[in-house]
């Protein structure tokens, strides 16, 4: 064992007090660190997933129809009102109110091609076509608004993984199937087999059985979508051989903006990411990171001042002791290693017990409250991530609380140190 | 007084071998607005195998005179130079290396590290040196402290030993690496008188075996009259260096 190692270990161990309050420090900041991050990040996926498990990342749809101007009027005489206007006699007139008409349901122009180039963008997992559009479904006395979406089953399931989101029948939407969900399934009070009419506001209507009943955990969704085939909605909504929108999931969520960015400019439709579909998510998400940053820092920086200052006691304690290793051959730089071991160890050694500390809060945490279905209600994120990003803080937070007092201890004149102490 | 001197630079003087320590016009200052000499130009030489005693009343520049021999201070001029090298143009890594190879210090309360054993306390000059423990080390301090009539107390921390036997565990620290020259700075000034006797025999014994220099610093005029030399410092200068003179 190399001397500075032998002599760092040995001090470690005689320093029983001082270690120990170390250690306490070090675990302390390393498990509410681990524990903090687990809960946020365990929360933040939670939030994402639940939003995400209902929506797809990025939707492209036709860009909206522009006003266009009808009258191109020329300035006649000294028409009181143009020159009021600013206008001279001769001049173009202007349009002074633009008046945005109404949206009506238009197919993305090509849609197959478009589909295709929007695959071949970089980080897209999944396409799906969308025919979307209101309806309203009626059963006995009930009538309730809905949201029609036809929809390509096989391609959808790669959106939103929907066999595993069916509380009963199964994901099919062949002929004139349907799959509801379950809070709409509830006020028309009907089961799988049952029919149901769906009415446009065109009054364009059809009759579907319930297949399946899908539980999205969302209570919009589950209250408001019916999904029917491609063609059905296609039909219904007077959208013959074309689609309303292109849903798209990507391989990494907080890319979706960027990827629908390039969507946009390369098709010249309009692509709106889950991050612009979900500012205030999005803004909840930042501001609860960026107050665990905060709270993380001000313990690194707790963690890393109460080593410092134990050290510096330490360092003033074995003055006369440095001297004595001085006076007999032990360099400046070797001095200097002994107390930046020390740092070191103390932080590895915090770790390994904050990790302990950090993760048994966490499933405490966890286990505390959970969800009917057995998950936890807070749930946890404990990575090997955190784990690896928490053990080189604990090292460096170590080290560099360590280098003042070791430079001072490195700095000490032997002779006035072993003299006077 | 410069005939006392004289005398007693002129029984170690003609043998023509290189002092392990030599001393030309030294002078040490302190102070930084108020200057205070301590050492007003010093020459000093200790020959190999001398076993010199250095005396002198509180303040007289003793334990500066050590320091600066012992490479722990440097002289605000003169020249300084240890087994014949000049210290003069080493920097702090070659300084302590030189210290390290050449010199064992033995001070007053003997200032063992408490947190290590005995023989430890003995290997702690080699593994610095070395910069690792090794058996021949291990080896090497626990024959030197059987020497000290240590051997029943090799495992023992310092804590758990009396006064005399700590500064025996000292000495075999300070002899351990074999160096040239030993400086001791009342080395049985915390003992009792069969305590002191015991130190003083083994530092004696040792001077003998193994022809190291020893410059001890004392205020008992017994230690010093068992010595082979006194040189008494008073206000920064030698004012005696001779013979003892045995009662």
């Amino acid at each position: 064992m190399p001397f500075e190692w032998f002599v760092a270990l040995r001090y470690l161990r005689e320093g029983r007090i001082q270690t120990v309050l170390i250690l306490l420090g070090v675990s302390t900041g390393v498990g509410v660190i681990i524990f903090l991050s687990a809960l946020i990040t365990g929360l933040q996926s939670s939030l994402i997933e639940n939003t995400l498990g209902s929506q797809a990342h990025v939707v492209v749809r036709p860009p909206e129809e522009m006003p266009r101007l009808l009258h191109d009027g020329r300035v006649e005489g000294t028409d009181p009102a143009a020159v009021a206007r600013g206008l001279a006699p001769g001049e173009d007139a202007l349009a002074v109110r633009l008046e945005k008409p109404a949206q009506r349901l238009r197919s993305i122009n090509q849609w197959p091609q478009v589909m295709r180039d929007i695959e071949k963008v970089n980080g897209v997992t999944a396409v799906s076509p969308l025919v979307a559009g209101s309806a309203f479904v009626t059963r006995g006395e009930a009538t309730r608004s809905v949201a029609l979406r036809g929809i390509d089953p096989e391609r959808f399931t790669r959106i939103i993984d929907m066999p595993s989101r069916m509380a009963t029948g199964v994901f099919r939407v062949e002929g004139t199937e349907a799959v509801i969900g379950t809070g709409l399934a509830m006020d028309l009070g009907v089961r799988i087999g049952d029919r149901i009419r769906v009415l446009t506001a065109e009054g364009r209507t059809d009759v579907f059985t319930i297949a399946g009943i899908f539980d999205l955990q969302n209570k919009g969704v589950n209250d408001s979508w019916v999904l029917v085939s491609l063609k059905s909605a296609q039909n219904l909504l007077d959208l013959s051989g074309g689609i309303s929108a292109i849903e798209m999931r990507v391989e990494k969520i907080f890319a979706a903006e960027s990827i629908a960015q390039s969507v946009a400019r390369r098709t010249g439709l309009i692509a709106e990411s889950w991050m612009a579909l979900n500012g205030q998510l999005l803004v909840g998400l930042r501001s609860q990171s960026s107050s665990s940053t905060m709270i993380q820092a001000f313990v690194v920086v707790a963690v890393a001042l109460g080593i410092a200052s134990v050290l510096v006691v330490w360092v003033v304690q074995k003055n006369r002791e440095i001297g004595i290793l001085r006076a007999f051959g032990t360099t400046r730089r070797q001095i200097l290693r002994v107390f930046l071991i020390q740092g070191l160890l103390l932080g590895a050694a915090g770790w390994i017990v904050g990790v302990g500390i950090g993760t048994v809060l966490s499933l405490i945490f966890a286990s505390l409250a959970t969800n009917p279905d057995g998950s936890p209600t807070f749930p946890v994120n404990l990575s090997a991530q955190l784990f690896l990003g928490t053990f080189a803080m604990a090292l460096s937070v170590g080290l560099l609380s360590a280098t003042a007092p070791a430079r001072r201890a490195a700095a000490l004149d032997p002779a006035e140190a072993i003299h006077h102490g | 007084m410069a005939d006392l001197i004289t005398a007693g630079r002129a029984a170690t003087k003609s043998d023509g071998t290189q002092p392990v320590v030599l001393l030309e016009q030294v002078t040490r200052d302190f102070g930084e607005s108020v200057i205070t000499r301590v050492l007003k130009g010093i020459d000093f030489r200790l020959e190999t195998g001398e076993f010199t005693a250095l005396t002198g009343p509180s303040g007289s520049g003793k334990s500066t005179l050590l320091n600066l021999i012992g490479l722990l201070d440097r002289a605000t001029s003169g020249r300084v130079c240890l087994d014949g090298v000049d210290t003069a143009g080493l920097d702090d890594t070659a300084l302590t290396r030189l210290r390290g190879r050449s010199i064992g210090f033995v001070f007053q309360f003997h200032h063992l590290l408490p947190a290590f054993t005995a023989v430890e306390n003995v290997m702690l000059p080699g593994i610095a040196r070395d910069g690792r423990p090794s058996e021949a080390l291990r080896k090497q301090a626990e024959q030197m402290l059987v020497r000290m009539g240590m051997a029943d107390r090799l495992r023992f921390k310092p804590g758990q030993l009396s006064g005399g036997q700590q500064q025996r565990v000292a000495i075999a620290r300070a002899l351990c690496l074999g160096p040239k020259l030993i400086l001791a700075d009342e080395p049985t000034g915390n003992l009792d008188t069969a305590a002191s006797d015991q130190v003083f025999d083994l530092m004696r014994q040792i001077n003998r075996e193994e022809h190291a220099a020893f410059l001890v610093v004392t205020h008992d005029p017994s230690i010093a009259a068992r010595c082979d030399r006194v040189v008494e410092l008073v206000d920064g200068n030698i004012v005696s260096d001779r013979a003892p003179v045995r009662a």
